[in-house]
């Protein structure tokens, strides 16, 4: 399994990517918990506007790249380059700010909220105006709300959740609770969004809609997206760079038909087949 | 956003109108004498809990972390209020403004306690927090009981040993003497003063809760990791929060010490922090409207009890183990709405649910 | 010599915070609650112990049982009534009729026994022991107190480590539902932590009493509030933690008081719990309990 499918490292990044930076690229990412090491040499390179998968068996360790990747974490070892641009130090806030949202596979709205303020909180470092402004109650206190509102509700309208927004958080339906994450993420404003089983849950039509989605998200805001999955028809529809990962490690990269016909992946996921 | 935005604010605004409403009815029965002398002994006591509850409930409430030290706050602010009205007092003649002043700085000095208390602490979680702020409460209380300060020409003078140490000058005055307390504290509080700080409080509170910064405080109550990861700032927030409430607190607690002529620091322990948070829990978490009515209610039930004379704690402590029960247990409220059906809707869906409504 | 007398008070009055301690921690470990009332049991011990020995006349040893049978009874009763049907209640709704019960229990005092000071009698009444020629004088009930606190602590790890009911409360505290699962029924295994721990607090309040022997609706209060802190400084539902937690804030607070200040030793008590907490944010033996994302 330590056998790693001979690709260049870019190999999988769009064309169209290939002449800018890449929005981001891991070096030798590792983390240990303990002296077990949950991660380990972790190499990834995604395109400006790439969707690109990680795959693998449960407990691969693909949920802990994301918390790598946002500093819920913080890696063993490793650089973690985003837009060109090193991460270390960051904290998960800070590296929000550097341009990477995501969601969570056990979702976590801020439930007691409405939809419309949850996805106001991922405004929040957009709004321009000071805690004693809006004590004050000063112009730019209702300017900023102003803006605000409406923002929110055009990233709503992504998922056509406006007429929701007044509801709480915590009562939408699961599926609506996933979107929301969604539009809660993207309205941070990234270069690089994380979704982490944005289709758990979800039936079949309702997965071919959200794959729909993610490219129109794609497109309209020319961002970079990585997802973790185990529905395939997702992946092998909409992913043009795949990463498969098993026991912590890369065990193979490249595009769709490359993962489906590798026998590295094939191995990790239905076993050897025995001799004879 | 022209419709929700107005039903937080028509809440807000309905808080403001009930309290300037109960404000002139109490004025009025007062100016016609319709109100008992100890009821009219309570109402600044009362504006002072009212504030206290609000204050209390943004950092419970709001920014759910578990206070039992908010009496603490209280305490610094009332004894820096005291020490600062009466050494302004030739400086300083109008009563007013001296009041407001001491209100001023005994809030100042109880934000930069909690500024102290909570850059430390508050990345502490649940019932750890609980603990500090309680152990808090009591260091307080338990300096103030050795703190000696004194006020001649020369200006301040403290001691931590007794008052002859503090070396007045002829003229000189002891404004706290140890376990005594702050004697001699000039009467300045009034109705209006307290009516006025209670509006603060509120206009503070509500303005916070209502913008940028108060979601923000909210999202890390409802999800910390998830705050994080959009970006908020989880140590500034909470500290925004807990440095609100701390200075509110303070400044109900200058209000408070200046409507009595002598104040211990016994007034500011553990047990009165327990009473505050009593009034959050059963006005609703989050509630403000709740922590206005509980406060007052709870402040003044005891001196209605006094039918039930020796009794009257006793019926106190039951009343608040059925309201709990009342509240949160499933069958207790069928049960109590059976037998009394007209009870049915009075009740508060969730008195004590984390993170109720918030915009109340 | 002063230095070892101290340090003998210190252990002694360290130990009956530990007694008070294991009660808190064991009801925390178990039900996730913190019970306010649990000082006001200690009172109530006290009170029942001076009953049976002043107006009763009974001999040392029943007096501590029956106050045991009291207390246990109580503590069983106020986890029914009061604590019980708030199980799936938010904690602080549980932690507001803790308080309530803790009012309820002082005030009943209050009318049954009156607001004046009852003088203990020492139920130990032992000649106290001399050593170095009477230059270091160890008080029985001092000697007594360790010596139950050290019983307590080695018979509480037995049991919870040993025995059948013992493993259902670690299963409880561990995971409630999964321990239902197994069979385990939980409401009976939370009363049983009750019980044990409402013994425990009348043993203490009559050792309480024995040593500073003053009685008082409010006496179970600052101990309550003190044995809490020693739980928590030692890890809240560890019972080790909560044995070494309570002698080291006993013997810190008689150090306090005659080193530093007399007056100040609640706040040298309470600042060290909180330095403890900052750098150990679990306290002593407390686990660290990480957030799965």
């Amino acid at each position: 399994m330590s056998k790693m499918v001979p690709l260049p490292t870019n190999s999988i990044i769009p064309e169209r990517d290939l002449d800018k930076i890449p929005v981001l690229e891991t070096r030798h990412l590792g983390i240990d918990f303990g002296g077990l090491t949950a991660v380990d040499e972790f190499n990834l390179t995604i395109g400006r506007t790439e969707i690109a998968g990680l795959i693998g068996p449960n407990g691969a360790g693909k949920t802990t790249v994301f918390n790598l990747l946002t500093k819920v974490y913080q890696p063993t070892r490793g650089t973690i380059l985003l837009d060109g641009k090193e991460t270390s130090g960051m904290n998960t806030a800070q590296v929000n700010h550097a341009g990477i949202a995501r969601t969570f596979q056990n979702i976590r709205l801020f439930s007691s909220l409405t939809v419309e303020e949850n996805v106001k909180i991922g405004l929040h470092n957009q709004l321009r105006y000071s805690t004693l402004s809006g004590l004050l109650r000063l112009p730019s206190y209702w300017r900023e709300e102003k803006i605000a509102h409406e923002r929110a509700l055009e990233l709503l309208s992504i998922f056509h959740m406006e007429n929701l927004a007044d509801h709480r958080a915590g009562s939408l339906p699961y599926g609506a609770q996933r979107r929301l994450e969604i539009v809660r993420a993207l309205a941070t404003n990234p270069c690089l969004l994380l979704l982490d089983e944005p289709a758990a849950g979800m039936n079949p039509s309702e997965t071919a809609e959200l794959m729909e989605n993610i490219i129109k998200i794609r497109d309209t805001f020319q961002i970079a997206i990585m997802l973790i999955e185990h529905d395939m028809n997702l992946v092998m529809g909409i992913c043009e760079g795949i990463c498969v990962l098993n026991y912590g490690r890369i065990i193979a990269k490249g595009t769709a038909d490359e993962i489906k016909r590798n026998p590295v992946v094939i191995e990790a996921y239905l076993g050897k087949k025995k001799e004879g | 956003m022209a419709k929700r935005l107005s039903k937080a604010s028509l809440n807000g605004f309905l808080n403001y109108g009930l309290v300037i409403l109960a404000f002139l009815v109490v004025e009025m029965m007062r100016s016609s004498g319709q109100i008992s002398n100890s009821l009219n002994g309570q109402l600044v006591p009362i504006c002072a809990y009212v504030c206290m509850a609000v204050s209390l409930n943004l950092t419970v409430g709001v920014l759910g972390e578990l206070s039992l030290g908010h009496a603490g706050f209280m305490g610094v602010g009332a004894f820096s209020g005291v020490v600062a009205a009466v050494s302004l007092t030739n400086i300083i003649p109008s009563n007013g403004l001296r009041l407001l002043l001491s209100i001023l700085i005994g809030g100042l000095l109880a934000g930069a306690a909690g500024f102290l208390v909570g850059v430390p602490v508050l990345r502490l979680r649940g019932d750890y927090l609980a603990i500090v702020t309680l152990a808090f409460g009591e260091i307080i209380k338990n300096i103030v009981n050795c703190l000696y300060i004194g006020v001649d020409s020369a200006g301040l003078h403290v001691s931590m040993t007794n008052s002859t140490a503090l070396g007045l000058a002829e003229g000189g005055k002891v404004i706290m003497n140890g376990p005594m307390g702050a004697t001699g504290v000039p009467k300045l509080s009034s109705f209006t003063a307290g009516f006025l700080l209670v509006l603060f409080t509120l206009f503070i509170v509500q303005n916070l809760v209502q913008s940028r910064a108060g979601r923000a405080i909210m999202a890390i109550r409802d999800n910390r990791i998830a705050a994080e990861s959009v970006g908020i700032g989880i140590t500034r927030y909470k500290l925004t929060a807990f440095i609100t409430s701390a200075m509110l607190a303070g400044m109900s607690g200058a209000l408070f010490a200046m409507n009595y002529s002598t104040i211990v620091a016994k007034k500011f322990d553990f047990n009165t922090s327990i009473l505050v948070l009593v009034f959050v829990v059963l006005g609703g978490m989050g509630n403000i409207r709740g922590s206005i009515i509980a406060a007052t209610v709870l402040t003044i039930l005891p001196e209605m009890l006094r039918a039930f004379s020796d009794y009257r704690m006793l019926v106190y402590a039951i009343v608040l183990i059925v309201i709990m029960l009342a509240t949160n247990n499933q069958k207790f409220r069928s049960l109590l709405s059976r037998a009394l059906p007209h009870l049915r809707e009075g009740l508060p869906a969730h008195a004590a649910g984390k993170g109720g409504s918030t915009h109340e | 010599m002063t230095f070892l007398s101290y340090l003998i008070n210190g252990i002694s009055l360290g130990s009956v915070y530990a007694i008070i301690a294991l009660g808190y921690t064991m009801v925390y470990g178990i039900a996730k609650m913190l019970n306010f009332a649990h000082g006001d049991v200690i009172m109530v011990g006290g009170y029942i112990a001076f009953c049976a020995t002043s107006y009763l006349g009974l001999p040392s040893i029943a007096a501590v049982l029956l106050s045991m049978a009291v207390c246990t009874v109580l503590g069983v009763t106020i986890e029914g009534l009061a604590y019980r049907p708030l199980r799936s209640a938010p904690s602080l709704a549980v932690l507001i009729t803790a308080i309530g019960v803790s009012y309820f229990l002082q005030n009943a005092a209050l009318l049954i026994w009156g607001s004046a000071p009852k003088s203990f009698p020492s139920l130990v009444g032992l000649e106290p022991l001399r050593l170095f020629d009477g230059q270091l004088v160890i008080t029985s009930e001092a000697v007594v107190t360790v010596i139950a606190c050290i019983v307590i602590m080695v018979a509480l790890t037995l049991f919870t480590g040993e025995t059948k009911m013992g493993k259902a409360m670690r299963a409880v505290s561990e995971d409630k539902g999964a321990a239902q699962l197994m069979g385990i029924n939980v409401n009976h295994t939370i009363s049983i932590t009750f019980a044990i721990g409402s013994a425990l607090a009348a043993i203490a309040g009559v050792l309480l009493c024995s040593a500073y022997p003053v009685l008082l609706p409010t006496t179970g209060s600052m101990p309550g509030i003190k044995a809490f802190t020693a739980a928590v400084f030692g890890g809240i539902g560890s019972i080790p933690g909560a044995m070494i937690g309570g002698i080291l804030l006993g013997i810190i607070e008689i150090f306090g008081k005659a080193y530093i200040s007399t007056q100040l030793s609640d706040a040298i008590v309470f600042s060290v719990l909180i330095i403890v907490l900052l750098v150990k944010p679990t306290g002593l033996l407390g686990k660290a309990v990480n957030e799965k994302v």
